[in-house]
């Protein structure tokens, strides 16, 4: 499996980088639920897009329909020029018509969750090598070897052999991460990575996530961490009640928001 | 379970019971060669092993697969199930047991011989394994379904996530980390399976209850023999525990323990 098969850069500018992740029209209801309304989102290769909003305002739906681990109800979804193809579900809404199609696409995107999601079953460079190995199809020692690596990077490599549940929320986000990294995503997406640390915990995983960025990988954050948000987005997505209410630049988002929404959530927030 | 056959046999008199402190035969009773009857009890035991052996795998895939059509399978999947389940744990083993034993070869062979094929000899064995299976599969389905529900539902997103097919989800990730929650429920499973040998005994299969009723029966030696079976059949279960511990040791490898257990 190549995972890069059929990338055409349908981008109509030649200077600018290939988008890696395009989102149109996005609508996402849960039963009466319209939790989504028509959202659209783009991220070019080496760009880190921020989505910050309030509870229930759909960020971590987004996110999550970007991988159809949520199936949005219309809208389309292309991820590095390919679109994910869709069919009805039968039930009012969208499903991935190729299941293959959603696995390779899925198995190019590190996802990193708000609980970790490490398997409880596995040592870390279990977690670390299971994608690799057994979907990817890389050599074992060749995949233990990056996974090594990818942990001594996150500062976990003498934990290799300890079991996720014995170590602390902060530790397993990192070891998360590696696992992400291990996959050699071309997008990484973090939902809510420091929503279930304890305080003094964020630090670390934050000076993880923050490293990733100014090395140029591409991500898409959602986070409340608003001064971090700040610190590594090139471009900042504010979602209120299904719809993109402004975005643009950190630098605008944070220091002159237009929307008088935006201004009253980053009062709440600080 | 109460042991059940067609023709009780008459309880022993007192004098055999007692008799047999004063037997200096117990040991030839009990040798493994004829004229002991050791040998066939120890038959009648690896027969009773083989059955609930094959009949607790059997009673595994049906039960992963049925755990399977509840959780994730389509109304009508479901229902079948369900009526699966329900119909199974309703009825006594003992006469499904007779049912799916007589009905269940005559059926086969009826099929057999309406597409021309000559009547086959379905082996008490065979037959043995395939109805345990079946009766075990309903109870799996249950403790299955429990112990996938009980797996943290964040780990099989996570494998979702990074592009798992079904099948690979299933094999590295859900039955592994299902195990845990499982095993106790499957440990009962195990030694229910063991004792519900002895009901094939109505059916006439040679497992360890038979033939100590057998052996008791030829030599007068009741209180002997039905003692040296509740012997070998705990001596089953004790062994098995050794297996379980160690499985469930090695399946809870990556939980912490609770309350200072270990």
């Amino acid at each position: 499996m190549t995972g890069t098969a059929s990338v055409d850069h349908t981008s109509v500018a030649a200077s600018a980088p290939a988008e890696a992740i395009h989102i149109e029209n996005l609508h996402k209801t849960f039963g009466q639920l319209h939790v989504l309304k028509g959202v659209s989102l783009s991220a070019r290769d080496g760009e880190v897009v921020a989505i910050i909003g309030g509870s229930g305002s759909g960020k971590s739906t987004l996110l999550r329909c970007i991988n159809c681990l949520e199936n949005p109800t219309s809208g389309t979804i292309r991820v590095n020029g390919e679109e994910i193809r869709l069919k009805p579900d039968g039930e009012g809404g969208l499903m991935p018509a190729d299941r293959r199609q959603i696995e390779r696409i899925r198995s190019r995107l590190g996802m990193v969750f708000q609980s970790f999601n490490l398997w409880s079953h596995r040592t870390l460079i279990e977690n670390v090598i299971e994608v690799p190995v057994h979907v990817l199809g890389v050599p074992r020692a060749e995949a233990v070897a990056t996974a090594e690596r990818l942990l001594e990077r996150v500062g976990l490599a003498e934990k290799r052999d300890v079991y996720p549940a014995f170590l602390s929320g902060g530790q397993q986000q990192r070891a998360a991460i590696a696992r992400a990294l291990a996959i050699q995503p071309r997008v990484m997406l973090f939902d809510e990575p420091t929503s279930a640390l304890d305080p003094e915990l964020v630090g670390e995983v934050l000076k993880v996530i923050g490293d990733l960025a100014t090395e140029g990988r591409t991500m898409v954050l959602v986070t409340h961490e608003m001064k971090f948000a700040r610190e590594v987005a090139s471009h900042v997505v504010y979602l209120w009640n299904g719809l993109v209410e402004e975005e643009g630049p950190p630098e605008q988002i944070f220091g002159a928001p237009r929307s008088e929404r935006l201004q009253q959530f980053l009062r709440t927030v600080s | 379970m109460p042991p059940a056959w067609p023709t009780l046999p008459e309880l022993a008199p007192i004098e055999t019971l007692l008799s047999l402190f004063a037997q200096a035969s117990l040991f030839e009773l009990l040798a493994p060669s004829p004229p002991g009857w050791g040998g066939t009890l120890l038959r009648g035991l690896a027969n009773s092993v083989q059955i609930a052996l094959g009949a607790f795998g059997i009673g595994l895939l049906i039960g992963t697969a049925g755990a399977y059509g509840k959780l994730y399978g389509g109304p009508v999947i479901r229902d079948l199930m369900e009526v699966y389940t329900t119909v199974v744990r309703a009825v006594p083993e003992l006469v499904l047991i007779l049912l799916l034993y007589y009905a269940g070869t005559d059926l086969i062979n009826r099929m057999l011989e309406a597409m021309g094929q000559p009547r086959i000899d379905i082996s008490g064995l065979v037959a043995g394994i395939a109805v345990l299976g079946f009766v075990q599969g309903a109870y799996a389905t249950e403790v299955i379904r429990g112990a996938i529900l009980s797996i943290p539902q964040g780990q099989i997103e996570a494998a979702r996530a990074y592009g798992m097919s079904p099948l690979l989800l299933l094999r590295r990730i859900t039955l592994p980390a299902m195990l845990p929650f499982a095993i106790p429920g499957l440990a009962n499973l195990w030694l229910i399976a063991t004792k519900d040998t002895a009901l094939l005994a109505v059916v006439g299969f040679n497992e360890l209850t038979l033939a100590t009723r057998q052996a008791a029966g030829a030599t007068k030696a009741y209180f002997t023999f039905f003692v040296a079976a509740g012997a070998l059949y705990l001596l089953l279960t004790l062994f098995s525990n050794v297996i379980i511990g160690w499985v469930e040791k090695r399946a809870r490898r990556g939980i912490p323990a609770v309350g200072g257990a270990n």
